[in-house]
This record gives C-alpha cells, sequence and structure tokens, in this order.
C-alpha cells in the first residue's frame, strides 16, 4: 500500500474509529432499546476495522479479505440504506448506514467504492501471490 | 463546554487540515509547519477536555449523552498523534495528506461534541 492508497487507509481508519465508538455509546448506554439495529452496528464497526487492516496488509490472502469486507460494507450501506428510506418504521435507532451514511457525510456510501476501484487497479503481483 | 472557545476550536482544526492538505498536494513531505499545526489542534483538544471535565462544577452541565461525548473526545484525542506517528514513519506527500484528512476529522468531531454539549435532549 503505497501513495494515495494511504489517505484511502486513513479514511477508512477514521470511519472505522468513528463506527466502534458510535457502536460503543449505544451498546453500553441503550443497547436493549435496539438489540438488532445496535448489533448490525457493532458487526459494521468490526468489519471497518477488518477492513482497514486488510489494506495495509499485502499478500493474496488479506487481498481476498479486503474484497471481502469493503463488499460487505457496500452491501450492507445500499441494503440498510435502500431499506431505511423505504421502510423508515424498521430502522428508527441511527446506524452507519441509515440514508446511505447520511450521519456521515455519505463517506459509508463514497469509501467502499473507492476502495473496490483501488483494489481492481492493483492487484498484488505474482511474486506476492507465491509468497502469500 | 465554552462555545466561543468551541468555535475557535474548530476553525484551528479546519484551518490545519486544509494547510495540510495542500502542502501535501502540493508535493511536500511532512514539515515542522504540518506537525505543528497538528501539534496545535491536539493541544487544543487537551484544553478542550479540561474545560469539559471543570465546566459541570460551574454549572454549565451537558444536554446531551456525557457518554457519547467523552466518547468523542477520547477518539478526537487518539487521531492526531496517530497521524502524526505515519508521518514520521513514512516521509512523502500522502503523508501530509493523511495529516490534513486527520484534522479535518477531528473538526467534525469537535462540532458533534458541541451539538451533543449544547442541543441534544439525552
Amino acid at each position: 500500500m503505497s501513495g494515495i492508497g494511504r489517505v484511502l487507509v486513513a479514511v477508512y481508519g477514521v470511519l472505522a474509529l468513528a463506527a466502534v465508538g458510535r457502536s460503543f455509546v449505544q451498546i453500553v448506554s441503550k443497547f436493549d432499546q435496539a438489540p438488532l439495529a445496535y448489533s448490525l452496528s457493532a458487526l459494521a464497526a468490526v468489519v471497518y476495522v477488518l477492513a482497514t487492516i486488510a489494506l495495509v496488509r499485502a499478500g493474496r490472502g488479506w487481498y481476498r479479505a479486503a474484497w471481502a469486507t469493503i463488499g460487505f460494507e457496500f452491501t450492507g450501506v445500499v441494503v440498510v440504506g435502500t431499506l431505511s428510506v423505504v421502510f423508515p418504521e424498521l430502522f428508527p435507532h441511527d446506524t452507519v448506514w441509515s440514508w446511505f451514511g447520511r450521519g456521515y457525510l455519505f463517506i459509508p456510501l463514497v469509501l467502499p467504492l473507492l476502495g473496490m476501484w483501488w483494489l481492481a487497479v492493483h492487484r498484488p503481483a505474482r511474486h506476492e501471490t507465491d509468497a502469500a | 463546554m465554552i462555545e466561543w472557545f468551541t468555535w475557535v476550536q474548530v476553525a484551528v482544526a479546519v484551518a490545519a487540515g486544509l494547510l495540510c492538505l495542500g502542502l501535501g498536494l502540493a508535493g511536500r513531505v511532512p514539515n515542522d509547519l504540518a506537525l505543528g499545526a497538528l501539534a496545535l489542534v491536539e493541544l487544543l483538544l487537551l484544553a478542550q477536555l479540561v474545560v469539559a471535565i471543570a465546566a459541570p462544577a460551574f454549572g454549565n452541565h451537558a444536554s446531551g449523552s456525557v457518554l457519547e461525548f467523552y466518547t468523542y473526545v477520547v477518539g478526537a484525542l487518539l487521531l492526531p498523534p496517530a497521524a502524526a506517528f505515519w508521518a514520521l514513519l513514512e516521509r512523502n506527500r500522502w503523508s501530509t495528506v493523511v495529516l490534513g484528512v486527520a484534522a479535518l476529522a477531528v473538526a467534525v468531531m469537535v462540532y458533534r461534541m458541541l451539538q451533543i454539549w449544547t442541543v441534544q435532549q439525552a
């Protein structure tokens, strides 16, 4: 990971921190109000952390892990985002992904796209593949 | 929380963020100016922490969740040192941009702290 990819990692790191922080507050202070939404928040936070780590590490295993975690995030933001718009009563409590991440300046929607673009143009080289 | 101080802090963090983004995109490796700007952002965060701890004793209470407030404080305090550590480890233009991203994230977080303190109902 080099060049502008470092900035991508930094933004992922900030988002991971935001998701972990919010999830921590939700679970400590009001978990019983919406166990499903807050469990989803916690899962999303863990996946953001994993995605950040996977982007930093080299090798084919981490490259696959990066695709899996970033794909999961993108699916999450699209599915939960759509549901929160169409059936707002399903998500009375905020999650990172409600309204396509509106509470986070839509970063949760844009970032996976940038991440997938980055992964697509930076496939691990053959020698890295053998080492991994 | 002291409102004017908080706004000054947001302005400083935004200025530091834009400065570092500018320096980074201009191709500069992290220099004293960029790291100094981040140090100032961190110093103001520490001052804010002291103010927040002292404020309730003077009848200035948070209207929102104190737990959420301090989660933001701790998160924001972590960012400048993490970005600076990275900048010292890997000296290239993009680590200067990362310093800028950290400062802008701090600006957003301080703004959220102000909202939690002043307008959010617990």
